[in-house]
């Protein structure tokens, strides 16, 4: 072909539509802000049954996890998150739903290798880098300490 | 005999016909434009089988016996089959035909592996080696989604450039019947790229291929786009089908008359939510043996350049970084044999 | 009245985090998962710096529940951690202060697999 790889990916680029950001960010804003209103409100629910603030809002995760789970598994999940964008991918329910699908879907191939071992498949990236940012914290802080 | 006109490019003198084809779709395909030419749409997405690989097979399975049905063949009649799909190793087809016994050759060219098929099926048919062939091949939806991007229930977005793999399979049947649709010229795809390295924008990657073998077939046959009433590309979608059209307008060809695409043409891009079309083996097979084949026997079409095209990564060299080599084979079909010197 | 409030606080600071991650679908190349490890990391980050601290106290559950949240968690933890224990506090404090969120996404997750099967997308 008669044209060079620069010149090609320009003109990729110029026929390749672009998000409609002007649709996208209000729905991720109303439904992302939507579900932390929820946990807002079973906070205060959990705070008037006489937990303290921690476990309240651990119980609050727990919940939310609980409620994507459930979601994941009735298949709705996933129509929500075609509309919501970033607005159930960012906030918990996100990395519940990024457990329990390949759960799911991989539980054709055995418990152990398909399941089990499939289960964080996109969210154990999460788990791995969200541990070693808060161990090299946890250095530095004690580094700190010392002097 | 097949003739040799330039590297790749042949030309079919017997003019094999198409004697048999049938397509097998899934729901969302049923509900597009062409829905009701289908020979069957399954509502059940899993086809009643417990995976969806299994699923797949069972599309192949019963696209080849339909096709076989509609030409009056068995399979001891079928001299080679050429089939294909998108699953790893290809177990989509070896397990969809391990019970038909027929002498079989497992492709993989990605989306363009009905070209692939029909082509070879074609040459072996037109050489004279054998008699009759068939080529198949299918892609499902959620077999692909799995294989290729995220579990069916995690709730990641798709970009607008991004396809939908069609769930559907397409088989033809190759033989001497001398009843139209003919097959008269196949072009041998050669690999291009261009650098794109977008797994959401496969159109882009496979564009420029799909441009270098029409254009061979052009030079080697001495025609214009003006000669075929329609040139159809597999799956190149909305961006792609935009970049083939410019790519050949480079070359002096305009093709924006005569074009048209089966990823485009499987869906209804405004209410199905595909983004930018239909992709997969079977998006090109099924409109091949609904659409296309039809068209031709009613004698609305004549002469039709069929180019599937084919993303030749895989999930490893996507998530190397490697960009994405495009493949696209050319069948020439038509209404018409070419004019016989001698009939026989 | 309180309860309005910290509802519409929770809103707004949800809201902003999850146009933030939406900004970086529509205008980047970045996958899903590279855009949650980015959330953990910057929560990690925001929390170590004590800027994260700020907006959990104004904005509550919209602050903690996003991802940025599970990161200031891990960071907290950790912190809390290596004024009781030290050294050790640097591996034992970030995943125990979150292990109930990835116990409960197990548990919750083998279940509905149990139960439920893949469907196609509508």
């Amino acid at each position: 072909m008669n044209i060079t790889q620069a010149e090609y990916g320009e003109l990729a680029k110029k026929a390749s539509p672009n998000t409609k950001s002007y649709k996208t960010i209000p729905s991720a804003f109303v439904v992302g802000g939507g579900i932390c209103v929820i946990g807002q409100l079973l906070f205060a629910l959990y705070r008037d049954l006489g937990l303290n603030e921690d476990s309240a809002t651990t119980l609050v995760s727990i919940s939310l996890i609980a409620l994507s789970a459930i979601l994941t598994g009735l298949g709705i999940f996933d129509n929500i998150a075609k509309f919501a964008g970033a607005g159930t991918l960012v906030p918990i329910t996100g990395f519940a739903n990024a457990v329990v699908s390949p759960a799911l879907e991989f539980k054709s191939e055995g418990f152990v290798l398909g399941l089990g071992a499939k289960m964080f498949l996109i969210a154990g990236p999460v788990i791995v880098y969200g541990t070693l940012a808060s161990i090299f914290y946890g250095i530095i802080l004690w580094i700190i300490r010392l002097f | 005999m097949s003739e040799l006109l330039s590297r790749g490019v042949f030309r079919l003198t017997s003019c094999p016909s198409i004697e048999g084809a049938a397509a097998i779709v899934g729901a969302k395909e049923g509900e597009g434009p062409l829905g009701a030419l289908f020979d069957q749409v399954h509502e059940d997405s899993y086809l009643g089988q417990d995976t969806w690989e299994k699923a797949e097979s069972q599309l192949q399975t019963q696209a080849v016996q339909t096709a076989l049905k509609k030409s009056g063949h068995k399979p001891e009649e079928i001299g080679l089959l050429f089939a294909g799909d998108l699953l790893n190793q290809c177990i989509g087809s070896s397990y969809g035909l391990r019970e038909l016994q027929i002498p079989f050759y497992g492709l993989y060219g990605a989306c363009s592996t009905m070209g692939e098929g029909l082509g070879l099926a074609a040459l072996f048919t037109d050489s004279g080696l054998i008699r009759r062939a068939a080529a198949v091949t299918s892609s499902h939806f959620c077999s692909a989604e799995r294989q290729f991007r995220y579990p069916l229930e995690y709730g990641g977005v798709r970009p607008p450039s991004a396809q939908w793999t069609v769930t559907g399979a397409g088989a033809v049947v190759v033989g001497p019947s001398g009843k139209p649709p003919y097959l008269k010229g196949v072009a041998t795809g050669m690999i291009q790229d261009l650098g794109v390295t977008d797994i959401n924008n496969m159109g882009a990657a496979m564009a420029p291929a799909a441009a270098d073998t029409i254009r061979r077939y052009l030079e080697a046959t001495q025609t214009q786009p003006g000669d075929y009433d329609r040139i159809i590309t597999g799956d190149l979608g909305a961006v792609g089908s935009e970049l083939l059209v410019d790519l050949l307008g480079r070359e002096q060809i305009d093709v924006s008359a005569q074009h048209d695409d089966c990823g485009l043409l499987i869906f209804n891009r405004e209410e199905q939510d595909v983004h930018a079309g239909g992709s997969g083996c079977g998006c090109s097979a099924s409109v091949l043996c609904a659409h296309i084949l039809n068209e031709i026997q009613s004698g609305r079409w004549n002469e039709v350049l069929f180019v599937p095209t084919g993303a030749l990564m895989s999930t490893v060299s996507v998530q190397q970084g490697e960009s994405i080599p495009g493949i696209a084979h050319l069948v020439h079909l038509s209404s018409k044999r070419w004019p016989q010197p001698e009939q026989e | 009245m309180e309860l309005l409030f910290s509802c519409i606080r929770a809103f707004v600071v949800g809201g902003i985090l999850c146009s933030i991650g939406q900004i970086l679908i529509d205008h980047t190349k970045l996958t899903p998962a590279r855009i949650l490890v980015a959330f953990v990391v910057t929560g990690v980050l925001l929390g170590a710096l004590g800027i994260y601290t700020p907006i959990v106290e104004w904005g509550g559950m919209g602050a903690t529940v996003p991802l940025t949240g599970f990161g200031y968690a891990l960071a907290k933890g950790v912190k809390e951690a290596i004024l009781e224990k030290g050294l050790l506090g640097a591996l034992c404090g970030g995943i125990s202060a979150c292990a109930a969120g990835i116990a409960a996404a197990i548990f919750f997750g083998f279940l509905v697999a149990l139960i439920a099967k893949p469907k196609e997308k509508g």
